[in-house]
């Protein structure tokens, strides 16, 4: 499965909602996921892909990861999977 | 209904081993924040902390009461001990059968849990040591000061996450304030910070990595302390007639739950618990001088609780003042209410108001006068201490200069 895919997977899995209902441009908040939601979809992310996400719950907006829709999310995971390969 | 006031305090935190130490470090607006360390630390992402540096529990207490005491039991002896001494009552007779002891922690033996789950789980030992229970559970510290100290009337644990002091101390207050006792043992004791306390709050993402700055535009999450405080609440008349040293009266409470949301504050829940606490001390919004302010350093508290205020006080929010002193002791968790209220004591008592220290940029959404990184002079009459703990609950103390 691509990183994509399993991005897309998680983030269903924690709206509720079939991986089909989630679109690159989709916002967490179209999705209806809160910031608990959130927290816990990274923590997902992390678990799959065995990486470490910066991402502080205090400043969603100055962490080094871009949380504005699904697309930038899956760039991020992508840019860390390969920070962590190279 | 009795009139309450303290007549002893006594603590152990970041900042100091006693109510002096801790103060001098208020008024100086000192940082007890630094370098986590502990076993596995290396593997935390979170390595900054409010730690207790310098106590040697070994050879404080004996190897018999190691065996029993978690540190969060030994930082609540600690500071009963110095809040015992400065009240000089000797509990017996019928003053000891009625007088208990109300204490709050989130955690209780949270090191003790983490030690023998390592030893467990991860060096595979099949056995642990006979008094693990008894040494972890969350009422052991009350239960040690109900020994100690003879105090043998209702002596219970409460736990309310970062509300458990506040709400340990309102109940103490109740039971003096209704005469079922002439004195209660209250406050709160917390020490989370090990390997499994820290790695539990880090999931959360909301810890900070460099410093607490409550009420600060550029804050970005609290920081974990650990320690106790503990008081004497006596009944007015008693304490007068033994001429007894008053610190402050306790007038009034509040409680009251946001049944709302998990972790996330609500403005409404808080409000309703500032206001309680006025109306429940019989004052006006406008002879409040000071808040002891939750202020935990992240984003959704501060900017509620500073909504709050500001619906609970109108005007008389812009002329009050509001710190949170956990930027230099950090967040106690079920023990930062009764620490917390050693500024309030200071603030009716020495007329210092304790600052905000690493207050560096203005927040629009908390614009009220956080008495930023200096401490000052003023008189103030009367004091709050807000408490508001995850899960929605609420309890602040309304204290009086006497």
């Amino acid at each position: 499965m691509s990183i994509k895919d399993k991005v897309i997977e998680i983030i269903a899995e924690q709206a509720v909602l079939e991986p089909s209902d989630v679109t690159m441009e989709s916002t967490l908040e179209d999705l209806g996921i809160d910031s608990l939601g959130l927290v816990e979809s990274i923590f997902a992310i992390e678990e799959a892909f065995d990486i470490t996400v910066p991402f502080n719950a205090n400043e969603p907006e100055q962490s080094d990861f871009d949380i504005s829709s699904v697309s930038s999310i899956i760039s991020g995971i992508e840019k860390l999977v390969a920070e962590q390969t190279a | 209904m009795n009139r309450v006031v303290i007549t002893g305090a006594g603590t152990i935190n970041a900042l100091g081993h006693s109510v002096g130490e801790t103060l001098d470090a208020m008024k100086e607006g000192r940082c007890g924040i630094g370098e986590l360390e502990f076993r596995d630390v290396d593997r935390l992402a979170i390595r900054i902390g409010g730690q207790v540096k310098g106590f040697e529990a070994d050879g404080r207490f004996n190897r018999q009461q190691m065996t029993l005491y978690d540190r969060f039991t030994q930082f609540t002896l600690v500071a009963a001990e110095e809040a015992m001494a400065q009240a000089g009552l000797e509990f017996t007779g019928e003053l000891a059968a009625k007088a208990g002891v109300v204490l709050g922690t989130a955690g209780g033996g949270v090191s003790t849990w983490d030690d023998n789950y390592r030893a467990v789980y991860e060096e595979g030992k099949n056995r642990v040591h006979p008094f693990v229970v008894p040494k972890l559970m969350n009422n052991a510290a009350a239960s040690h000061l109900s020994m100690k100290y003879n105090l043998k009337g209702p002596s219970f644990t409460v736990s309310t996450a970062c509300a458990s002091s506040n709400h340990a101390m309102a109940q103490a207050f109740q039971m003096v304030r209704s005469g079922m006792s002439k004195a209660m043992v209250t406050g709160g004791s917390e020490s989370m910070l090990c390997f499994g306390g820290v790695k539990a709050w880090e999931g959360l993402r909301v810890m900070s990595k460099e410093a607490c700055r409550p009420f600060s535009a550029n804050r970005n999450g609290m920081v974990q302390g650990e320690g106790a405080g503990v008081f004497v609440f006596e009944e007015y008349e008693h304490a007068k007639a033994r001429g007894a040293e008053i610190l402050c009266e306790v007038v009034g409470y509040a409680m009251s739950s946001d049944a709302s949301d998990i972790v996330m504050p609500s403005k409404q829940g808080a409000a309703r618990a500032i206001s309680g606490a006025l109306q429940d001390a019989g004052i006006n919004a406008d002879q409040v001088g000071y808040i002891n302010a939750h202020g935990t350093g992240t984003a959704a508290n501060d900017k509620t609780e500073c909504a709050a205020v500001a619906d609970v006080f109108g005007p008389h929010a812009d002329k009050l003042m509001i710190s949170s002193t956990k930027a230099m002791h950090g967040h106690l968790i079920g023990a930062t209410g009764a620490v917390e209220l050693l500024a309030c004591i200071m603030a009716l008592r020495d007329g210092v108001v304790a600052p905000t220290i690493g207050y560096e940029e203005f927040d629009p959404e908390c614009a009220l006068d956080v008495v930023p990184n200096e401490a000052r002079e003023a008189s103030v009459d009367y004091a709050l201490s807000n408490a508001f703990a995850f899960g929605g609950l609420n309890a602040v103390m309304a204290l009086k200069r006497i």
